[in-house]
């Protein structure tokens, strides 16, 4: 070796590595994660050195699943492992911050006024104080304040707001509790203590799937990561696994390795098509074109041309495909009900069990499993997938279809939505004799097989060939998507071929990029269809896997009690976001409507004028959704004037209300948002940016809620379109009297807030942490104390419940009665309701509380008392047990020993304390059958109750189980299996929904209790979805976004598409100093090679972004990787770090949502049937964000 | 035969996600201070691309790694003329522009600014000079560009590429990126050791590890310019040289390297390798289509009676050649013939390897639509029979890891293939059939090496991924001082001792 290759030996001339030793050496390890809004939920161990956290990385002794699955270690992203620069940085919120305006003004207010509630009155009703500082937000200023300061002036607010217009103009936002359950609990439990909103996140995010319920009944349910590994062929669609999914990803390399084809839909290259076999760039929004030729194919190839057996059996069994639907008309109408038959007339709940044509005995019969069997009083024990009839038990064989021996056959309408046709295809039905005479029926399969085109040698019959251009073949999918027919009937065939040989191990892997469009229900059911129609779901390996925020709370039965203060007997007011934000922030004014981008089929559609915001008023009366502010006067003033009028008990206060309504001598707030009485008023903003990257019209927000600057130019439109709702011909701006924000960090939300709290970071707090991408519970723990003056929100909320009990015993010093108005309810007898829908107000229908219209519920409020109640678990949960899909588990024994383990005395009682975040998680982990052996044990006794199954088995092994809080702490430990999901788990085996129903046959939580094509909800009838189908994407002459910076600016029109990003979780990380770095040290905006040549636009250049919502000027980036006619900017911005002056509107540029608007679909405010019944982030129109369309130009040079 | 032992990291790019988890885990252990703010010893570069620095692999700029000429090796650097001119002004040294200059923001003005009309923002400031700056590169500013025009049209690995593919590579049917993870290779034949005029560099004999001593170290920066991967890194703060110490304070205590611990793509592989130094330079004295070859010649057998033998003579400790037979470097690298050297042609014999990625099918367009450029006859996995039709070109990653040599690259690419297609049947089809027997022949693979491949792809826990030796800390200790006053003593500021009258 020549001797200039130095190789040393010696440890004594070696003795300088010590610098580096050195460094290396540590005082502390502590486990603990990350509670942003991720799936990640990675066991972290963070190192603290001196007493300041330094690194971390990934712990990795995640316990091992079932053999021959991979490993999870180590999970941990590029996001995660550049928290700790938050720690000490100069963005960190220290201490408490109040707009000086604000302050000034409070000063002065309580110089003059001893009392904190009447200073806070005399700024807020003085119209040119209130503006003054209304106007001052987001534009400096800031002022530090001393706690005490900040928690009276909130707790002011809050008390004078109840006072003045009752509790429920008292709102709070905080997403996805799932990573941080106790830091969610806080807040919501202050609120629901108070009667104040619980806003929703997961539909406003548009990360609910609509599909979910709508074929599941279930909100979200998926698979964990290592389920992949399971898989034979994967559909990645819509969802960029590396960029979101990212300690999860190695799974789809790896099940590569083991013999897995891997597909990636996306129209750009993206990082996950990296892995891919076949990347197929299907046009942005198109899947569901797809899919929709993905199913002609498969019906064609493995229904028609030969039978699959499996498949056959599948359908039967598991789905909806052999029950009979009537179709008198020319468009397929509501399942046959069983009580319209002789025989079946006496059944209980007769209105909502179905039937299928029993090829044994001829005749159409009636199985167990529907939800009537649900929900029965008389005979429980029925609700169950046997095939067997109801009444006699008697044992069923469904017929698929009638096409080789019908009555006879019908031309039935199919709505071409893209073509603007209507097809006219042969249905054969067979006669079934009712109490209401002869009624032809056919079953779901026969009908799916007209909608998708499948000729079958019918009479009548149009034949149909894969070259035709006629929906749904592979030659009518390509002007949509862009894909060759030759492609798409490979992908068919191997997807059927795989799902035959392996018995359904085909999975779809989708996300955001597809639950993101308007039609995004649409896309879903398409693919869904492909894997039922494999018999894909229920699998191991199978399914539909969507992954957008959902973050599943695995302890859900246990922490719900407890975050909405059922405990004490309350009922919370639990809002859906999009319909809260679509009316509040008045961006309901903006548009003319869905009748213009969202067209019923032609007998529905004559009409072309109708708007979205008369669709939610009228859910809203019906007991669809819920809406707060519920009336035009407080809550507690109306059951005031109830009493005074002489009502005696609760049943005759809703009488009252009722009444009051009818005669309309009450209103719903959702009648006249506009009104002064009907406006929010408080907003508490914690764990979220619901200013910033929530705000979905975020500019609407600066106007309408806020009262600031704003880039909004677009002109109001709603006048002669909407009509129930009143109109007030000058919007209001500046809504809201105080905005609150908990944080770590100064956000976007944070820099427009009045009040900024310092909130401890997830280093510095106890919280427990789970997610559904794999099944362990992981602790947060404190590394450090909380630094600065910061504090976890646990304990800040409770300090602000401390003050407002302190001011109530002045002004609300006795309980008090307040009725809460509700919704009607999924997974109870609500859904039940309404076998048809009909209006109460129209007069069609009798105004039945919790029937035809919302339920009331009376409760007592207490606000001498909050805090007392906030930090101590109440009686409900011994009473009456936690509750879960629809299980009501009893778990008195465990709530007295937590009593005995953590007590708290209170008025001469021992509750179970919950004053430390480390309580709280005790409690949650102790009342819960994932987490305690016993009490799972205890639920599926329940469920063998309910459907007369034998499933304790389930629960023995782990019977002995229960985990607290130190036992997460040594090791993540893994979820039992348990009703409350659907997944079977036992013996490490991996996660995989609907398990439980396939195997065990547990229904589905659905009106046939099995998987549905068909949806007969008369909305779906009337807008055309009873069947998957096709419907465009809305363009830009329907979205009313465009036409004024047309006029004033010109420019190339494009698509903006906000995909999540490599370097945030939303917007957290994006301007912490390690992502900036790695990534362009902003937000840059990708252009397609060819568009930004047109637009004369190099790498690199700035450019700005706009339309009539507003602008964003950023930086370019250009790729052919990009497709042509989009624009990218990854989604979640901040306003806060290196935004320029945009040069066209003359002030600071917003962020990605400052060019989006809210637009809700009105059929996915269908309720109060079976499926379709409301529940909190479960159902309703969700906040979709990606039909949207910008201009984009060249900015010379950037000036801030 | 002189045995070594050496610690070898191994990167499957077909699993890599492109996180850059690895890269903020050393940051934040090592390279998260003054002078060192644009330091990134561990990098990830989308290729193709232009990586960091700059077009690091042009050495025809940068002047890096060894030249082999008239039977030959000398220092490219040094070729011209010699070392000691170049002492005082060296222009193949990469300035900030080739890196970037590092960059924070004003965040607090969003605290302190005053009531204005207009929204404060946080305006970008130079790390360095604490000015406000435009920010106009960063250490990876071609993230994810395939298909740039500017970044990945100018990948200097494409040489020797058609035009053509060229043109296909920025378009629908052939555009592709893959990720390439870079630390410093602690290479058998390093060019910065070799350059150093202070003799301020050494290998560690233990281990091979390439530290630059920074008490030695006297800012000649030759070996910023010598080292072709550009991963020596000039502290303008400490006026030092540092570079990846491979995390050596965490091997010592039985630990992987931070980036590897962190690779969430569970790509990372860490083992002892032995090799026989008698063979060096030797092995990188051959033409360059050889150079992968000769270097596996040079890594030994640790199961041979006679390198196990010649181990132990050259005090190689019994738990090493344990190691070195657990390895996972040795059987990808040896047994398995999957991992190759990053760029060979430099001749540093880099001692960090790259498991080449698989990638999608081309595609052609067809009228205006996309079609999957399959044949009509095709079956399953028909695009990794002919790996032709891969989107990566087999030329381009010849170039980055076998000094050009598609053959080997194509040895690699079929048995990653094989490997998939036999647990295919073998999951799907319950059955091998005659054509997957063909292939596994093909690749000259048993069903068996086709199982283990497989396992280590795809199964292995952090224990089988990192196969740590045990270094015996107290025999180096002891060296210095009894271990038993080293444990009463260690971490009390031997660098730094306390002085009277602070």
């Amino acid at each position: 070796m020549k001797k200039w290759i130095n190789e040393i030996y010696s440890p004594a001339t070696r003795k300088w590595e010590e610098f580096y030793r050195n460094r290396f050496q540590h005082d502390k390890r502590v486990r603990t994660t990350h509670g942003v809004n991720c799936t990640g939920s990675c066991s972290w161990e963070v190192f603290v050195k001196d007493g300041i956290v330094t690194w971390e990385l990934q712990a990795t002794d995640y316990p091992q699943l079932e053999e021959g699955l991979p490993p999870y270690e180590p999970r941990g992203c590029q996001r995660g492992i550049s928290f700790s620069w938050y720690l000490y940085s100069p963005i960190r919120v220290k201490y408490p911050y109040a707009r000086g305006r604000l302050i000034d003004l409070w000063r002065e207010a309580r110089a003059h006024n001893a009392d904190p509630v009447a200073a806070w009155e005399s700024i807020v009703s003085d119209a040119l104080l209130r503006k003054s500082y209304q106007f001052a937000r987001g534009k400096g200023g800031f002022r530090r304040i001393t706690w005490d300061e900040a928690e009276e002036i909130i707790a002011a607010s809050v008390v004078y707001t109840i006072k003045k217009y009752g509790p429920d103009r008292v709102a709070g936002f905080s997403p996805i509790p799932a990573m941080s359950q106790i830091s969610y609990a806080s807040g919501s439990r202050f609120l629901s203590l108070l009667g104040g909103i619980v806003l929703s996140f997961y539909d406003w995010y548009s990360d609910l799937p609509p599909a979910s319920p709508e074929v599941w009944g279930e909100q979200t349910d998926v698979h964990e990561s290592a389920d992949w590994y399971n898989a034979r062929f994967i559909a990645v669609m819509g969802s960029n696994l590396n960029m979101t999914r990212t300690p999860d990803v190695h799974f789809v390399s790896e099940v590569r390795h083991a013999g897995a084809k891997l597909t990636v839909f996306s129209p750009d290259f993206s990082q996950v098509a990296k892995y891919a076999d076949y990347w197929i760039p299907v046009h942005a929004g198109q899947d569901g074109a797809f899919w929709m030729a993905v199913n002609h194919v498969l019906l064609k190839e493995f229904y028609v041309d030969r039978q699959v057996p499996y498949f056959q059996d599948y359908l039967k069994r598991y789905t909806d495909m052999p029950f009979l639907v009537r179709v008198e008309g020319e468009r397929p109408g509501k399942y046959l009900r069983a009580n319209r038959l002789a025989r079946y007339r006496d059944v209980e709940n007769g209105d909502w069990k179905l039937l299928v044509w029993d090829q044994k005995s001829g005749s159409a019969r009636m199985p167990k499993g529907t939800i009537g069997f649900r929900w029965a009083q008389k005979e429980p024990g029925k609700w169950n997938l046997e095939m067997r009839d109801g009444v006699n038990d008697e044992e069923l064989d469904p017929e698929l279809s009638f096409a080789s021996a019908y009555d006879d056959v019908r031309m039935a309408a199919c709505d071409d939505f893209a073509g603007g046709q209507t097809l006219w295809r042969p249905v054969p039905v067979r006669y079934v004799e009712t109490e209401e005479g002869r009624v032809p029926v056919a079953t779901v399969f026969d009908l799916a097989m007209a909608q998708f085109g499948v000729p079958r040698g019918l009479p009548g019959e149009i034949a149909v060939g894969y070259d035709d251009d006629v929906p749904y073949t592979p030659a009518w999918q390509e002007k949509f998507t862009g894909i060759h027919r030759d492609t798409l009937l490979r992908f068919a065939r191997e997807w059927g071929a795989n799902g035959e040989k392996t018995r359904g191990k085909n999975l779809v892997i989708i996300g955001a990029g597809a639950n993101h469009w308007y039609h995004n229900n649409l896309i879903y059911r398409a693919a869904i269809s492909a894997l039922m129609l494999t018999g894909s779901v229920g699998v191991n390996g199978g399914g539909l896997a969507h992954y957008v925020g959902q973050e599943k709370l695995a302890n859900q039965a246990s922490w719900s009690a407890i975050a909405f203060a059922s405990d004490w007997g309350v009922a919370s007011r639990q809002q859906n976001t999009p319909s809260f934000h679509y009316v509040h922030s008045d961006q309901w004014r903006y548009e003319r409507g869905f009748s213009v981008y969202d067209r019923l089929p032609a007998p529905y559609g004559a009409n072309g004028k109708e708007h979205t915001i008369d669709y939610e008023i009228r859910a809203v009366r019906r007991g669809w959704l819920p809406f707060y502010p519920q009336f035009n006067r407080s809550s507690l003033e109306v059951v005031r004037e109830a009493l005074a009028q002489g009502a005696k008990s609760d049943t005759e206060i809703i009488q009252y209300v009722v009444s009051q309504l009818r005669e309309k001598k009450l209103d719903f707030s959702v009648n006249d948002p506009d009104a002064p009485e009907n406006w929010p008023r408080v907003w508490l903003i914690w764990r979220g940016n619901a200013i910033g990257t929530s705000a979905k019209g975020h500019e609407y927000f600066l106007k309408h809620y806020l009262g600031t600057h704003t880039n909004v130019i677009a002109p109001e439109l709603a006048e002669g379109f909407a009509k129930e709702v009143a109109y007030h011909p000058q919007a209001p701006t500046g809504k809201l009297d105080l905005v609150v924000d908990l944080n770590f960090r100064m956000d976007t939300s944070a820099l427009y807030s009045d009040i900024v709290l310092p909130a401890a970071t997830w280093y510095e707090k106890d919280d427990l942490n789970t997610t559904d991408l794999h099944s362990f519970i992981n602790p947060m723990q404190a590394a450090v104390p909380p630094a600065w003056e910061s504090r976890s929100d646990w304990d800040i909320y409770k300090a602000i419940a401390r003050k407002v009990s302190e001011l109530a015993r002045t002004h609300l010093p006795e309980p008090i009665k307040d009725v809460v108005m509700l919704p009607l309810q999924h997974d109870t007898p609500d859904e039940l309701a309404q076998p048809e829908a009909r209006d109460w107000a129209a007069g069609e229908v009798e105004a039945i509380p919790g029937k035809t219209m919302p339920k009331f519920r009376v409760v007592e409020r207490n606000y001498a008392e909050l805090y007392e109640r906030m930090v101590s678990l109440g009686p409900g949960v011994e009473q009456h047990g936690v509750f879960a899909h629809g299980l009501a588990i009893p778990v008195k024994e465990e709530y007295q020993a937590l009593a005995a383990r953590q007590p708290r005395a209170y008025k001469g009682k021992i509750y179970p304390s919950l004053a430390e975040a480390r309580e709280v998680a005790e409690a949650i982990l102790a009342l819960d059958p994932v987490s305690n052996g016993e009490v799972a044990a205890r639920a599926f006794e329940l469920e063998e109750h309910k459907t007369g199954l034998k499933l304790a088995d389930l629960g023995e092994g782990q019977r002995d189980l229960r985990y607290s809080f130190s036992q997460i702490v040594a090791q993540p430990r893994r979820v039992l299996t348990a009703p409350t999901w659907s997944g079977i788990v036992n013996r490490g085996r991996a996660y995989s929904p609907f398990t439980l129903n396939v195997e065990r046959l547990v229904p589905w939580r659905t009106l046939t209790g099995r998987q549905h094509f068909y949806l007969d909800h008369e909305g779906y009838l009337q807008w055309g979805e009873a069947l998957p189908t096709y419907k465009p994407r809305p363009d830009h002459t329907m979205l009313d976004e465009t036409q004024r910076s047309l006029a004033l600016a010109q420019g190339k029109m494009l698509n903006f598409i906000t995909p999540h990003g490599k370097w945030s979780i939303h917007s957290t990380y994006s301007e912490n100093n390690r992502m900036m770095t790695l990534s362009r040290g902003g937000y840059p905006v990708w252009l397609n090679d060819k568009d930004a040549a047109e637009l004369g636009i190099h790498d690199n250049d700035w450019v700005e972004v706009y339309n009539d919502n507003g602008v964003f000027v950023q930086r370019a980036i250009v790729s052919a990787r990009i497709p042509s006619g989009t624009v990218f900017v990854y989604h979640a911005t901040e306003r806060t770090v290196g935004i320029p002056i945009s040069p066209l509107r003359g002030t600071r540029a917003g962020m990605n949502n400052s060019l989006t608007r809210a637009r809700l679909k009105p059929v996915l405010m269908s309720g109060g049937y079976a499926q379709f019944t409301y529940a909190f982030n479960y159902w309703g129109p969700t906040g979709v964000n990606r039909d949207t369309f910008v201009f984009v130009r060249k900015v010379e040079k950037p000036n801030y | 035969m002189n045995v070594r032992a050496h610690m070898s990291m191994l990167f499957h790019l077909d699993k890599c996600i492109g996180c850059h988890t690895c890269s903020i885990a050393c940051k934040n252990l090592w390279t998260d201070r003054k002078g060192a703010e644009y330091m990134w010893w561990n990098n990830v570069e989308t290729r193709p691309g232009t990586g960091y620095p700059v077009r690091w692999e042009d050495q025809k700029r940068f002047r890096g790694g060894w030249e082999f000429k008239d039977g030959k090796l000398r220092l490219r650097l040094h070729s011209r003329v010699t070392g000691l001119l170049k002492l005082f002004y060296n222009p193949s040294l990469p300035s900030l522009d080739d890196y970037y200059e590092p960059f924070t923001f004003r965040y607090q003005d969003l605290f302190n600014a005053p009531a204005s009309d207009e929204q404060p923002t946080a305006v970008p400031i130079s790390m360095v000079t604490g000015e406000p700056m435009e920010v106009q590169t960063g250490p990876n500013w071609d993230d994810d560009l395939g298909g740039s025009p500017v970044y990945a049209r100018n990948d200097p690995n494409l040489e020797g590429l058609s035009a053509e593919v060229r043109r296909q590579l920025g378009e629908l049917e052939r555009l592709v990126f893959n990720y390439l993870p870079r630390i410093c290779n602690h290479c058998l034949n390093p060019a910065c050791v070799a350059a150093c005029p202070s003799g301020a560099i050494y290998k560690r004999a233990e281990d091979g590890v390439v530290l630059v001593n920074e008490n030695k170290c006297r800012a000649w920066r030759m070996c910023v310019a010598a080292c072709p991967y550009k991963k020596v890194y000039y502290n303008w703060s400490t006026g030092k040289s540092e570079k990846c110490i491979l995390c050596f304070p965490r091997l010592e205590t039985g630990q992987a390297p931070a980036c590897a611990h962190s690779c969430v793509g569970r790509i990372r592989y860490m083992g002892v390798l032995l090799y026989d130094a008698d063979r060096i330079p030797g092995a990188a004295m051959v033409p360059d289509d050889q150079l992968v070859e000769s270097q596996r010649e040079a890594i030994l057998d640790p199961f041979d009676p006679a390198v196990i033998a010649a181990a132990k003579a050259n005090g190689i400790d019994e738990g090493w050649i344990k190691a070195a037979q657990d390895s996972p470097a040795y059987k990808f690298v040896k047994l398995w013939k999957l991992a190759l050297p990053l760029h060979p042609e430099f001749r540093t014999m880099a001692m960090m390897f790259y498991i080449p990625p698989l990638s999608p099918v081309i595609s052609v367009i067809e009228g205006e639509l996309y079609k999957l450029d399959l044949s009509s006859d095709q079956r399953d996995f028909e695009l990794f029979q002919r790996l032709d039709a891969a989107r990566l070109p087999i030329r381009y990653l010849a170039n980055l890891f076998t000094a050009g040599n598609e053959r080997i690259i194509r040895e690699v690419l079929t048995k990653l293939i094989a490997v998939r297609v036999y647990m295919r049947r073998k999951s799907v089809d319950g059955s091998l059939d005659d054509a997957t027997a063909e292939l596994l022949k093909q690749a000259g693979m048993t069903p068996e090496l086709a199982e283990d491949i497989y396992k280590l792809t795809t199964q292995p826990t952090q224990a089988e991924r990192f196969v740590i030796p045990p270094y015996h800390r107290e025999m180096a200790v002891e060296a210095l001082m009894d271990p038993l006053a080293h444990k009463g003593e260690a971490g009390l500021g031997y660098i730094q001792p306390p002085k009277r009258g602070e």
